[in-house]
Parts: C-alpha cells; structure tokens; sequence
C-alpha cells in the first residue's frame, strides 16, 4: 500500500501515460483501420490489393519487431521524432489491421438483400452506404472493436520497454528505489486492470445504445 | 480448376518462404570467421596470475563457483572498450571485462577458462545477484545508497562522472558551459539525459534507444555532442581515436563498484584487496592503457577503494 | 473468363451491383492510377534506402560471414525453442482450465473462471516482467510461463466455447448409451470439439510465436535479440534497416506459414461431414482474439 501513497505521482504520471498512448493510437488506429477496410471493400483491385498487403503483413508482424523496426529504424532516415509518437505510429498501425478486419466482416454480415433494397428504391451509392449498409455494420462491429482496442492498451505495455512512459515501466524506477516488487506490480496490475475494464464499460454502454441481437 | 490453381499458387508461395527460411543455412556459403571487429588487440592485454591454493570458506558465492568449477560474472555487451561482446565469435572484451578477469585470477580462477560471462541488462542487476544468476556484476555500476539496500558493492575501481563526447576538429564545446543551443544526444530515458534537461536546458537535447546511435550521429554532423558517463564515451573515442575526444571535466561523480550478492560480506572485502593488490602491481594501469587509454586520455589515480562494514 | 468470377469478391457485400460497363471503364482507370501511385510511394522508399545509403557493401558485409549466420540461426533456434515449450504447455494448461471451467463442482468452476478471466485480462508483458523481475526466473522460463498462462487462459475458453458448441443431440445420445461422464467428454465431445475448433487454436499459436518476440525486451537470447546485436556495433556500420530487412520476412513468413495453415484446415473443416454436429463460428473476431496479445 505504502508504495502507491508515497510514489503517487510517479504511479499517476505511468498511468496518464498509458492512457495517453492508448488514446493516440485507437485513434490512429481507427482512422486507418476504416481506411484500410474501405479499400478492402473497393471495386478497384489495386485498392484491395493493397489493404490486403497491408493487413496481412502487419496482423503477421510481431508488435515487438515493428517497434523495433520503428523505432530504430525510421531515424536511420533522418526522421527524428519523440518517442512517444513512434510509439503511437507502430501501436496504431499494428491495431489498425485487426480494426479493419472487424469492419469489414462487419459490413459483411449486411444481408446483400439490403443493399439490392436499396439501391431498387433509387438510392444512390452514398445513400445506401451512409443511411442503409454502414449503420447497421456499425452495430455489429462493437464488440470486436472494443475487444481490439482492449488489445492496444494491453499491448501499449511493449512501449516501456522502449524508454516511453507508461505504467509498465514504472516498475524500474521504484525497484531502484528498493520497495517491495511484488507491490509495485499489484498497483501496476490494478492500473491495466482499470484501462481495460472502462473500455469496456464504455463499448458495453456503446452496445446498450446501438447494437442488435444477431 | 479454379480450386487447382489455388492450390498450385499456395505451394509456389510455401517454397518461397521456405527458400527464403532456410537459404542461408542450406547453402551455407559464408565466409569463415567473423567479420574484423575493432578491440582490444589480445596482445596487448596484461596477463594475471592466478592465485593457487585461494580458499574463502565464509563466502557462499565463492563455494558455488568453486564446486561449479567457474566464475558466472555479469557484464554488459553494448559498450566498446569496456564491456562489448563480439557479436560474431561472441568473445567479450574491454575494461571492466579486465577489471573482472583480475578479480577472478585472484580468487583462483584462471581468467582464460573458467569465466563465463554473462550479460545482465541494467534493469536486472539486482535481480541477477539476489538470486545468484551470477556471482559478482562489474559494468559501469553506479554505487549508490539506494542500491546498497539490495547489493553489496566491492571496490569503487574508478571513478567515472558524465562529460562529453565530441568531433576532433569541434573547437566551440570545451565543456557543458559551451552547449547553447547545440545538439546533444543521449539515451532516451537515462540519468545523463535527465540532468542534462535539469542543469543545461539551454542544449537542444536529442535521444535515441542506444548510445552507437548518437555516436553515428555525431560522426556524421547530426548532433554537436554526446553525453553520459565518461568511461562510455571514452570507449566510443578509443574507437575511433582520430575522429573523437572526450572534453572537459566530468560533471557529476559516479564511483564504479563491483557489485556482489549483498550479505556476502566475506566475498566482497575479498573483492577489496584483489583490487588494491591489481591497482598496486600496475595490472590496473596496463588493463586501462589497452582498453579506454587507446582513447587518448591517460589513465587517472584509481579512487580509494571504500571497506564499509557489514550492516 | 465472365464477369461474376472477375468480380467474385465483390459477391458477398451489399455496396455494389454487378458493374456496368461504363463502371468498368472507370474501375479500369482507378486501378491504373493507384498503381501509379503506389509504385511511386515504393519507389520513393527504394531512393530513400539508397540515399541514406541502407545498401552499401559496409553494411550487407557482415551477413556473409559464418559466425553472423550462426548467430541468427541460433537466435531463430532460441525463438523456436521458446515457441515450442510454450504452445505444448498452453494447450495443455488450457485443457486442464477448460476442464475445471466444466466441472460441475462449483468451487473448481469458480477458481477456473476467475484465473481464466484474470489471465485474459492482464498483459501478457505485466506477466513477463512480474516472473522475471519479481519472482527471480531466469529469461526462458520467465517468457514461457508468461506466454502459457495467458494463451493457455484463451485456449481454455476457446475449448470451453467448442464442447459447449457440440449438438446437444451428440451428448445425449451419449448418455443414453450409458456412459459416463469421462467418457462422453474423452469420447464423443472433446474429439469433435478440437476438430471444429483447430483453427481457431492454430490462430492462437501465431499469437504466442509472436508473443515470443517479447523475449527480447527481457534479455532472452533469441531472434531479435541478434539482431539488435548485429544492428548496433558501430564496426558494421550500425546496419539497422539491413537487419530489419533480413529479419522481417523470416518472423513475417513464419507467422503468415501457420496463419495460412489455419485457414487451409478451417476451408477443409467446412467441407468436412465429420464437424457437422458442431456449429463453427469462425468469422466471429468476438469471441476470441486471434491475433491478438
């Protein structure tokens, strides 16, 4: 108990850290997950080639290994940025895969009928996508959303090891300063364990709202 | 036929993998050996007597290793002239690899063959020790107060302090009074880097995950400056000793110990007159002449060695 | 060749009708545009390689010599090495929690779900460090019994989800025939329980043969531990990008080898008659998380 009332702030700056690096990258990872699953989804094979490249190769890359390659590697080209952000780059373009696979067995899961319905009542493309195809995608994509963004907190830990800060790497400093270790990682645990559980609170609050039973 | 092409297009990508994974090992077509690696030549290294007939019964960790038959001495593998391994042949080599083979000659263990060296990231120091992973740590281990409560420390065997490293023909950097609005690299995250923003904010500071990298950065014009310990640099400028110096007087102190499990106190004084022994006899001397003094600058005083008693 | 096969991917979704000609013909232009754009965008990275100068004879050299070489494959094996104890000891963990989760003692569930959901809920690196750090293992036994508690809790509910997916016809059945209860889960559930559920296990490996990688953040001897080795000595010409360039494809075709064999056994599953007692639900990335830490 003692180590969490007497390094506080040390513990609350690890934790904004890690809530920090989450958020950036969901967000980074969203972005380019619905740009991914769109190319996916295209008509023009060049598109889905390349969502299909780059889904494959990253949902098979060790997430060790792109930090590894991001964070070493990119500044081998003159590209010299915080640590922080290339942590964010290889966290959210790694989660980025898996969001765009849920996407697009989300629109998937659209009954083909729906789309037909649609376009025979005259709807153009973007009608039917907007106000027929993606809305109904949307419900039932929230559940392996929030499970993937579940993920990416838990995986934002591999950033410490990279001299980010976050909770993880907390650990280190007050290990130095002689506390007892198996406390430090009981606070630790709690810290991930309350990431994790908001998020999903928040999904299940966002699946109450707008999801459908299948 | 559809399904047949499929087939035949998922086996030709399997070969190709498969090609890919073991290419490099099928052929076996390398060249022998190890690629030239620049170090301390071995001729140059002293060579230490080895002490027969040593007995040190009260020491636990000394009793393991003797009926283990060998020394496990935790180093680090990333640092030139002072502790780096040989990626290739796997061979340590550099300062405190000496310091730990004089030791361990004068605990009667012949340096040569019965040393296993192991490498121990910082992180794990005390880990290591505390659960005799390995018997003693020499690779740049600050003592201080905090770690005294988990290790016991032997030695200091020098005494090192953050400075700078900079380009042979950099006239303006003469010590951290010169730094305005230079470039200085670090590793991200460590205590050089940390006093440099508190002491010197007017650097523009610049970090990177390994110091090779700054290093590579100053040699090609990125950065103006590295700083961390001296030792550390003074290794990356016995490297290249044409192209880099350390300048100015260190800025902080850091007495290097040899760390050892903490309540082995017999081990640790032991430690203690091995080291004032070797700095006595001018094995101290010679091992720093061919490591860190190929840097240029000459060897130092070896700092007192400090015998605190058992707490 | 007809249109419906050119276009066969488009089948499945509700976006698009059949194109027109006229579509095509745009199609047509979009696709040779983009192409443009992305040959540009991997030329570019080509110069850019070259430019910083990723590709002189400083930087490849150290790969031609034996010692490296041995290096990386010892790296490779250690990695391998690493997979294999874990992936054994996962599914045998997973096996046993699937079994408590099962029991019809109350108790034995309760401590199951809780370590289950415990496990499932913790990164896997929290696991590592705590092992490693606190509990005083060394490298390789730390990043095993990391890796096999938590795949090992994502077995277990993979394994629960695949009894629980059995007909009920199947069990009954059993029963009535007189078995016991050992033997309709030995016999009748657990035989077709794995066999619909292999790929989603496969797909779980991929994830702890990943996950070996973190070996490398705690001084485990393995692939990329080589490699940053190898990248970062200063007498090579810090040839961090070649290194990146060799070791990618070998880790990337590794994990895409047992992806792909997870859906070549999945495709097969489908067709098989002897998993038609089991409702397979693969494309449901809810249930578990393949791919996932």
């Amino acid at each position: 108990m003692d180590v969490l009332i007497e390094n506080f702030s040390l513990y609350a700056q690890g934790f904004l850290g890690t809530v920090e690096l989450t958020v950036y990258a969901s967000l980074l990872a969203l972005v380019l997950g619905f740009l991914m699953a769109s190319f996916r989804v295209a008509p023009v094979g060049s598109f889905r080639a390349f969502g299909t490249v780059w889904v494959t190769v990253l949902r098979n890359t060790p997430l060790t290994l792109l930090f590894f390659a991001v964070l070493l590697g990119l500044p081998r080209f003159g590209l010299v940025l915080p640590f922080e952000v290339f942590a964010v780059i290889a966290l959210g373009c790694y989660t980025s895969a898996f969001i765009c696979e849920a996407l697009r067995s989300g629109i998937n899961t659209v009954p083909k009928g729906q789309g037909e319905a649609a376009r025979s009542l005259g709807m153009s493309f973007t009608q039917t996508l907007g106000t027929v195809v993606l809305p109904q995608a949307f419900r039932s994509v929230i559940p392996p959303i929030g499970s993937t963004l579940i993920a990416l907190a838990k995986n934002s830990a591999i950033a410490g090891a990279f001299s980010v800060t976050e909770l993880l790497g907390t650990y280190k400093t007050l290990n130095e300063l002689g506390y007892s270790i198996i406390w430090t990682f009981v606070w630790i645990a709690v810290g991930y364990l309350i990431i994790t559980l908001t998020i999903s609170a928040l999904f299940n609050v966002l699946e109450k709202r707008y999801g459908v039973a299948r | 036929m559809h399904h047949a092409r499929g087939l035949r297009r998922r086996l030709a990508l399997l070969l190709a993998v498969l090609v890919v994974l073991l290419g490099p090992a099928a052929t076996g077509c390398g060249r022998e050996g190890s690629p030239p690696v620049k170090g301390p030549q071995p001729e140059d290294l002293p060579d230490y007597h080895v002490a027969t007939g040593f007995q040190l019964p009260d020491s636990r960790t000394w009793e393991r290793a003797r009926k283990r038959g060998r020394l496990v001495i935790g180093v680090k593998e990333d640092q030139p002239y002072l502790g780096e391994k040989d990626p290739a042949s796997g061979r340590y080599s550099g300062f405190d690899i000496e310091i730990a083979k004089m030791l361990a000659a004068s605990l009667g263990f012949d340096p040569d063959r019965q040393i296993e060296f192991r490498t121990v990231a910082s992180a794990n120091r005390e880990t290591a020790l505390q659960n005799g992973q390995i018997d003693y740590y020499v690779g740049t281990y600050t003592i201080n107060d905090n770690r005294k409560k988990q290790v016991g420390f032997a030695g200091p065997y020098y005494l090192a302090g953050q400075s700078l490293l900079v380009r042979k023909d950099e006239k303006d950097i003469h010590g951290p009074g010169d730094l305005k609005g230079k470039k200085v690299c670090s590793a991200a995250g460590s205590t050089p880097l940390q006093r440099m923003q508190k002491e010197h904010p007017e650097a523009v500071l610049v970090s990177y995950d390994t110091y090779s990298v700054c290093v590579d950065n100053l040699l090609t014009y990125q950065v103006d400056a590295v700083t961390t310990d001296d030792t550390i640099l003074l290794g990356y400028a016995a490297k290249v000793p044409d192209e880099l110096k350390v300048v100015g007087k260190p800025f902080s102190t850091e007495p290097y110990g040899i760390g050892v499990p903490r309540g082995d106190t017999a081990l640790r004084l032991a430690l203690d007159d091995a080291l004032a022994e070797h700095e006595k006899n001018g094995d101290w001397k010679k091992a720093y002449d061919a490591t860190l003094g190929l840097s240029g600058n000459p060897a130092p005083k070896p700092p007192a060695i400090d015998r605190y008693p058992a707490s | 060749m007809t249109v419906h096969s050119l276009h066969g991917d488009l089948q499945s979704t509700a976006l698009y009708d059949i194109p027109g000609p006229k579509a095509r013909r745009r199609h047509f232009l979009y696709g040779i545009l983009s192409t443009v754009l992305i040959v540009a965008l991997a030329g570019w990275i080509l110069y850019l390689l070259f430019d910083t100068g990723q590709f002189t004879a400083a930087k490849w050299a150290p790969f031609t010599y034996e010692g490296i070489q041995r290096l990386l494959l010892e790296g490779l094996g250690n990695t391998l090495k690493a997979f294999a104890y874990a992936s054994v000891l996962s599914l045998a963990l997973g096996a046993v929690l699937a079994t408590g989760r099962l029991s019809a003692h109350r108790p034995v569930r309760w401590l199951a779900t809780l370590f289950v959901e415990f496990f499932r809920a913790m990164p896997v690196l929290v696991m590592i460090f705590f092992i490693f750090v606190a509990l005083k293992v060394q490298p390789l036994p730390a990043l095993v019994a990391g890796l096999t508690l938590y795949n090992g809790s994502v077995l277990a509910e993979v394994f629960r989800s695949g009894i629980n997916a059995v007909d009920r016809g199947q069990r009954e059945a059993a029963y009535a025939l007189g078995m016991r209860k050992t033997q309709v889960m030995t016999f009748v559930l657990a035989p077709q329980a794995v066999r619909a559920m292999l790929p989603t296990i496969i797909s779980q490996l991929v994830v702890a043969l990943k996950d070996t990688s973190l070996g490398f953040l705690i001084t485990y001897e393995e692939f990329l531990h080589a490699g940053k080795l190898i990248a970062s000595n200063l007498d090579y010409d810090l040839p961090f990008i070649p290194v990146v360039l060799v070791i990618s494809p070998i880790y990337i075709g590794l994990c895409m080898l047992l992806s792909w064999f997870a859906t070549w056994v999945a495709r097969r599953e489908r067709r098989s008659f002897k998993t038609r007692a089991v409702e397979v639900a693969p494309a449901e990335p809810g249930t578990v998380l393949p791919g996932q830490l």
